[in-house]
């Protein structure tokens, strides 16, 4: 293993993991101006606006200027397109009542100019444990006003959910999730609703133990979400190949049926209990198999 | 939490706002806006009570080397001293004509 490029040259597998460009490690603002074409983006509320939480200050707790949100509007493949990204390493990427009400209003503003003959899709970049529990009712309600802000876009024009990790996806903010057009994952990216630790306090280590990360990822990881259905692309962490995943999931446009309609297949999927056992294997390396970029691995429209 | 307000003389300047970092675990978000009156205004704030002296300490030494006017937005969630150096120093080098501005592009 002392000559690594010597490694990637003989397997050529690994030559995509190897020059990728993590879009895990970005945050938020630079997630959302890789997703968009180069240049293109324009943030809105931006931290200089100031508009922070009010109720973290008398709790003890430092607030972000931007709230730990961004709303960047830009181009994607040359339409219309808003981004809104969760940065995840502020307060967990939970979502309070200004975090909450900035996703909302961008929502219900691109359903507005999509109304109005002006379309635009949406990008929701989730890095987030969910509602913020210092804002209790507040950031639930925001939650209920990003669920309705979606649905009626998302009958408009395609609403893309992007989780990458390292938090994935979790909470209320996994609601949103569920309701997205089309889910974009990587195989560090996770989506479930109750996080590991808290199943484990509330229904005990048998059930799940929260410091196993294979139980973990072999049940709430992108390649098991993938494999279940629950995602349409699996991407390897690269910048461009999550942004050309986005493209091509923006590209489908609005289905009949969403995913959140076919309660009839999900049950089915469910009982049958394909897919289940999602792969991780990459012979004897225990590497995830690694789509080149630009290439994301895509479910057809309607599976 | 605590709020510090600090002031150092300034004869440098800014080209452009600057916004970095984040308010994440072990780091801090900084806020930079450029000034004419030859003052550099800091508002610390911080998660961590009780630390006003190594704060000073590390202020201090920054705008002693680096008197640029302004006002300064930190914004603090337990950084080490030298992670402070250096999100201030990033203040610094993405202030500059030449970088590109993040923020509103």
């Amino acid at each position: 293993m002392s000559d690594i490029p010597a490694l990637v040259a003989e397997r050529p597998e690994l030559q995509a993991l190897w020059h990728r460009h993590s879009f895990v490690e970005l945050d938020a603002r630079a997630r959302a101006h890789a997703i968009l074409d180069k240049g293109t983006g324009h943030e809105y509320c931006d931290p200089f606006d100031r508009i922070e939480s009010p109720w973290l200050e008398p709790q003890g707790l430092v607030p972000q200027a931007d709230d730990g949100l961004v709303v960047v509007k830009g181009q994607l493949a040359g339409e219309p397109c808003v981004v809104i990204g969760i940065e995840g390493a502020f307060q967990g990427g939970s979502i309070g009542e200004v975090s909450g009400a900035k996703a909302a209003c961008a929502l219900q503003l691109a359903a507005r100019d999509a109304r109005a003959g002006q379309p635009i899709s949406a990008v929701l970049v989730l890095e987030t444990g969910g509602v913020r529990l210092q804002e209790g009712t507040l950031g639930l309600n925001a939650v209920a006003e990003i669920l309705s802000a979606l649905l009626e876009l998302r009958g408009l024009r395609p609403v893309i959910g992007v989780a990458t990790g390292p938090l994935g996806s979790y909470g209320g903010m996994s609601i949103v999730a569920g309701l997205c057009t089309r889910m974009v994952l990587t195989h560090e990216g996770r989506l479930g609703f109750n996080g590991a630790q808290v199943i484990e306090s509330e229904a005990g280590v048998a059930e799940f133990d929260s410091s196993d990360r294979a139980l973990i990822w072999s049940v709430n990881g992108g390649a098991q979400r993938y494999a279940t259905g629950l995602a349409d692309a699996l991407v390897l962490d690269d910048a461009p190949a999550v942004r050309q995943a986005v493209i091509t999931a923006v590209a489908v446009g609005v289905p009949e049926r969403h995913r959140s309609e076919e309660l009839d297949v999900l049950a089915a999927r469910l009982g049958s209990g394909d897919g289940a056992q999602a792969r991780f294997s990459l012979a004897g390396l225990g590497l995830p198999p690694a789509p080149s970029p630009g290439s994301a691995r895509q479910r057809g429209a309607g599976s | 939490m605590q709020t510090l307000n600090l002031e150092y003389p300034a004869t440098g300047s800014a080209a452009r706002r600057a916004h970095v970092g984040v308010v994440g675990s072990g780091d801090l978000e900084i806020l930079f806006e450029p000034g004419t009156d030859a003052t550099a205004s800091v508002r610390v704030r911080t998660t961590v009570d009780g630390f006003d002296v190594v704060w000073r300490r590390v202020l201090d030494a920054f705008f002693a080397h680096h008197p640029v006017a302004g006002r300064y937005e930190l914004n603090d969630f337990g950084a080490t001293p030298g992670i402070v150096s250096l999100r201030l120093l990033q203040v610094l080098e993405t202030s500059k004509p030449a970088h590109k501005e993040r923020i509103g592009q």
